[in-house]
C-alpha cells in the first residue's frame, strides 16, 4: 500500500507550485558547488557555536548537531491565515477546557467527555483544583503539532502544552538562511520570526500575578545536562532574563525570591521548562532536586505566576486529544477550523477490536509517550514487531490509541543522492497571555531517511527554516 | 545577578588561572630536571612542587617513582587528579557552559575550544619537547581566555566576579611558587649564592615571567631578597602579591553588599600591609612562614567571598 503523499513543492502534474517558482528558478540557477559549500558552512557555523542537544542513553553528555536542511518549507499567506486562525481557536479552547477541569467542570457535566477519562488520567493534577491562575491561562506557550495528507489538507497531530521545545531551531534556521543566503530574502516577502522572544517576553509579563507592575521573570532549567538545555540559555539571553536553577530560588512566607549576589530577590513569573512532578518537592515527587520546595503553595497564594501551569498536561494527553473538536464546539461555539486525524481510543472496544484487526496500517501510540518513544508504525514493522506490540496493547489497552498512517506531505530535501522529497510536518507556537499570538510558521521538522515518518530529533530528524510568504 | 550565576564566573576564571600556573610550576620544573645534576636533585624539585601544590599523599598513592614523566602524567593529564591541568581545563569549561546565557559568544566558544584541544592533547603520549610546547600551550590559551574577556565583556558585576577569582587565584600561586625555593635543597657541596643557587632563582623568575623583569628592574646580580620583593612588593609587577590584592580589593569594593564589610576590610588591610610592607620585614618573620600567613589569609578570603556572595545565607 503506497500512496503518493502531497509534495510541498510539485503539482500532481510535475509542475512547480507557484509560491515554490521563485526558490525553484534560483536553485536552477546556483551552481551545485556553492550549494554544497554553503551546506558544509552551516555545519561549522552550528558546531561552533555550540547549538546542540543531549542524547539520552547515549554516553552521557553526548552532544550531537541536530542537521538542517537548507531547503526551506514554504507556505504561501493563504495557506497560513487559514492554519493561523485555527491553531488559535484550538488553543483558546484547550485554555478554556483546562480552567473548566479546575474549576466546575462543566463539559464532564454536560457529559461531552467521560469523566473518569479526566479525573482519573495520570495528568490530571488534583492539587490545581479550584486555583484561579492569571488570566485563566494554562497553556501559555503551546506548540502544536500540524501535518499535510491526502491532497494537502492540514492535520492537527498533537498539541504539547507542557514544556513544548524548538522554538530556538526555528529562529536559528532563520539566522543561518539569512547569513548563508541574503539574495534569497531579497527575491521573496517572507515574514519575520526574530521578534519571537520579545512577543514572549511580553506575553509572560502579561500574566504576572496582579498587583505587580515590573514583573520580575525568570526561565528555570532542570540544568547543563538537559537535552535542551541550549534553547533554555539561548531563549533566556534572547530575552534578557536570568536562567535559574530550582537551588537559585526559595520560598520564603509564600513569596518567591532567588538568590542574588546583592541577597534575595523577588521573583514574579518562572517560565519553567521542567515538567510538574519535579516542581516542589513538598507536593510531587520528593526525590526532586530541581525543583523549590513551598513553590505550590506560593503559587496556590497568587504570588507567582508559573508558565505552564501545573496540570496542563490533561489537555494535551493524546487519550484526551479525540475530544478536542467537541471542546472547541462545546466553549466557543465555532466549527473547528483544523481537523484532527481520525483516532481509534483503546480503551473502547470496537476501537481496540478493529485495531488488532487492522494493525499492519495503523500508527499506535502510548497515550502518555513522547518523543517518537514507544510507539508502532503498522506498515513499516515486521512481524515480529508487530505480534509483539500486539502482546503489549493485550495487556493494558487503555493505555494506547491507534491512527490511520497518514501520508504526511514531503518536501524537496538534500540528502547524500542529491534532492528528494522527505516527509514533514510542522510546529507553530502559539502565545496565550493578554491575546493569543504567534509567529508566521514554526518549526518544520524533517524526517531524513528515506520513507521514514518519524520527524523526532531523537530519531534521526532534522529541520528545515519556514518561510511564510507575506504575499 | 544570581549567586550560583556569580559562583560560576569566579570559578570559571580560578580554574582557567589554576591551569595556567600548574603550566608554568611544571614547565620550569621539567627544564630544571634537564641541568646536568644527580636524580636525587631532580626528584627534590618535584617533591617541593608536589608539595607546594599539596598533591604529595595524592601522588604517593598512584604512583611509585617521582620521576619526571609521572609528574607530568599526574599533574598535566591525569583526569582523575581533580587538580591536573586536564582537570581545571574541564572545570573552567563546564563553569562556562553553565552561564553560557551570561557570557559573551567569544567567552564561550574559547573555553569551548581550548577544552576540545585538550582533549585530543591528553591522548596522545608526548615526548619530553613536545611538553614544552603542551605547557607554551596552556599559558596561550590563557592569555586569549584573559584577552577575550578583557575585549568583549560588559563591566557589571559578572566582570567584577571574574576578575576576583582570577586575582585571588594568582595571589595564591605566586605565593607557592616563591615557596617551592624554601623547599629546595642545594646540591652537596653547592653553597648559598653559587651556580645551582643562581639556577633556583632563575627558574623561579622564568616561571612566573619575571625574568626579563628582573633584569630590566635591577639591573643587577639575582638575590633572594630582591626576587622576593620582586614578587611580593612591587605594585608593578602583575604577578606580585600586592598586585593581586590591590586588584582583589578594587573588585571586592564594586560588588559589595550588606554583608561583605568585613571581608572588604580583611582585603583592604593585608592590601595595605602589602603597599606599606618592606622587605625587611618580611626577611625577619621569615619569608617562608610569611607566604604561609600570606595563602592562610588568602584562603580565608576566598571562603569568605564564597559565603558573603556565592551561597548567600540569606535564607
Amino acid at each position: 500500500m503506497s500512496v503518493t503523499p502531497y509534495d510541498e513543492m510539485h503539482a500532481s502534474d510535475g509542475d512547480v507550485r507557484e509560491h515554490y517558482k521563485t526558490f525553484a528558478s534560483w536553485l536552477a540557477r546556483t551552481p551545485s558547488e556553492r550549494v554544497a559549500h554553503k551546506r558544509a558552512e552551516a555545519d561549522t557555523l552550528f558546531h561552533r557555536v555550540g547549538i546542540t542537544f543531549t542524547v539520552y542513553g547515549e554516553d552521557s553528555g553526548t552532544e550531537r548537531l541536530i542537521p538542517f536542511d537548507i531547503v526551506p518549507r514554504i507556505i504561501p499567506a493563504n495557506e497560513w491565515k487559514h492554519l493561523a486562525a485555527g491553531l488559535k481557536q484550538r488553543v483558546r479552547a484547550l485554555n478554556a477546557f483546562t480552567n473548566d477541569i479546575y474549576h466546575s467542570q462543566d463539559i464532564l457535566q454536560a457529559g461531552r467527555i467521560p469523566a473518569e477519562q479526566v479525573l482519573c488520567n495520570g495528568q490530571y493534577r488534583p492539587e490545581m483544583q479550584g486555583i484561579d491562575v492569571p488570566g485563566s491561562i494554562y497553556a501559555h506557550i503551546a506548540g502544536i503539532d500540524v501535518v499535510r495528507a491526502g491532497a494537502g489538507e492540514f492535520y492537527v497531530l498533537e498539541d504539547n502544552l507542557r514544556v513544548p521545545s524548538g522554538v530556538s531551531y526555528m529562529l536559528e534556521d532563520r539566522r543561518m538562511m539569512m547569513r548563508l543566503f541574503p539574495e534569497l530574502f531579497a527575491l521573496h516577502s517572507v515574514a519575520p520570526v526574530e521578534h519571537y522572544p520579545d512577543l514572549l517576553l511580553e506575553n509572560l509579563r502579561s500574566v504576572a500575578p496582579s498587583g505587580v507592575n515590573d514583573p520580575t521573570v525568570v526561565l528555570l532549567t532542570p540544568g547543563a545536562y538537559n537535552s535542551a538545555y541550549f534553547e533554555h540559555a539561548f531563549l533566556a539571553q534572547q530575552m534578557g532574563i536570568e536562567l535559574v536553577e530550582g537551588q537559585d530560588l526559595f520560598v520564603d512566607d509564600e513569596f518567591l525570591y532567588m538568590r542574588t549576589t546583592r541577597g534575595p530577590q523577588r521573583v514574579d513569573v518562572i517560565y519553567r521548562r521542567i515538567d510538574d512532578d519535579f516542581l516542589d518537592p513538598l507536593v510531587f515527587r520528593p526525590d526532586s532536586m530541581l525543583g523549590i520546595p513551598g513553590l505550590l503553595a506560593a503559587y496556590r497564594a497568587g504570588r507567582v505566576t508559573i508558565a505552564n501551569a501545573i496540570g496542563t498536561g490533561v489537555a494535551d494527553d493524546k487519550s484526551i486529544y479525540p475530544y478536542v473538536p467537541e471542546m472547541i464546539r462545546f466553549y466557543l461555539g465555532e466549527e473547528p477550523l483544523l481537523s484532527n486525524v481520525p483516532t481509534y481510543v483503546l480503551r473502547r472496544k470496537e476501537d481496540l477490536e478493529y485495531t488488532l484487526a487492522h494493525l499492519p496500517e495503523l500508527v499506535v501510540k502510548e497515550v502518555h509517550g513522547a518523543g517518537g518513544y514507544g510507539m508502532l508504525i503498522g506498515p513499516a514493522a515486521s512481524k515480529d514487531e508487530l505480534a509483539a506490540f500486539r502482546q503489549r496493547i493485550l495487556r493494558s489497552p487503555e493505555k494506547y490509541i491507534a491512527q490511520p498512517t497518514l501520508a504526511l506531505s514531503a518536501c524537496p530535501t538534500f540528502v547524500d543522492a542529491g534532492i528528494a522529497p522527505r516527509h514533514i510536518d510542522l510546529r507553530p507556537f502559539v502565545l496565550s497571555g493578554r491575546e493569543v499570538t504567534l509567529v508566521p510558521g514554526g518549526l518544520t521538522r524533517v524526517a531524513l531517511r528515506e520513507g521514514s515518518l518519524v520527524v523526532n530529533s531523537s530519531q534521526g530528524g532534522g529541520t528545515k527554516d519556514t518561510w511564510v510568504l507575506e504575499r | 545577578m544570581l549567586s550560583r550565576t556569580a559562583d560560576h564566573l569566579y570559578w570559571m576564571a580560578r580554574y582557567t588561572e589554576r591551569a595556567e600556573n600548574l603550566a608554568r610550576m611544571l614547565d620550569v620544573n621539567s627544564r630544571m630536571s634537564l641541568l646536568p645534576q644527580g636524580a636525587e636533585i631532580v626528584e627534590q624539585g618535584w617533591i617541593a612542587t608536589l608539595t607546594i601544590i599539596g598533591l604529595m599523599d595524592a601522588f604517593r598513592q598512584r604512583y611509585d617513582a617521582v620521576t619526571s614523566s609521572n609528574v607530568i602524567a599526574f599533574m598535566a593529564f591525569d583526569r582523575d587528579n581533580p587538580i591536573s591541568i586536564y582537570s581545571c581545563l574541564r572545570a573552567a569549561r563546564e563553569n562556562a557552559r553553565a552561564v553560557r546565557g551570561t557570557l559573551t559568544s567569544e567567552i564561550w566558544e574559547t573555553l569551548n575550544a581550548t577544552w576540545l584541544e585538550m582533549r585530543v592533547a591528553s591522548l596522545r603520549s608526548s615526548t619530553e619537547a613536545e611538553v614544552g610546547n603542551f605547557f607554551e600551550w596552556v599559558k596561550y590559551r590563557s592569555h586569549v581566555a584573559r584577552g577575550v574577556v578583557q575585549g568583549t565583556m560588559l563591566r557589571d558585576e559578572a566582570w567584577h566576579f571574574t576578575w576576583l577569582g582570577t586575582y585571588l587565584e594568582r595571589a595564591d600561586s605566586t605565593a607557592r611558587i616563591l615557596d617551592v625555593k624554601y623547599h629546595l635543597l642545594l646540591p652537596r657541596g653547592e653553597q648559598a649564592g653559587g651556580a645551582a643557587d643562581y639556577y633556583q632563582w632563575s627558574a623561579l623568575l622564568h616561571s612566573v615571567s619575571a625574568f626579563e623583569i628582573y633584569r630590566r628592574v635591577y639591573r643587577d646580580l639575582i638575590t633572594p631578597r630582591r626576587v622576593a620583593e620582586l614578587l611580593v612588593l612591587r605594585d608593578d609587577m602583575p604577578r606580585s602579591l600586592r598586585r593581586c590584592m590591590s586588584q582583589v580589593h578594587m573588585h571586592l569594593q564594586s560588588v559589595r553588599n550588606a554583608q561583605s564589610s568585613e571581608t572588604e576590610r580583611r582585603a583592604g588591610e593585608l592590601q595595605a600591609s602589602l603597599h606599606f610592607g618592606r622587605i625587611e620585614s618580611v626577611f625577619e618573620v621569615g619569608l617562608h612562614e610569611y607566604l604561609v600567613r600570606f595563602l592562610g589569609q588568602t584562603r580565608d578570603l576566598g571562603d569568605r567571598v564564597s559565603r558573603d556572595f556565592l551561597v548567600s545565607a540569606t535564607d
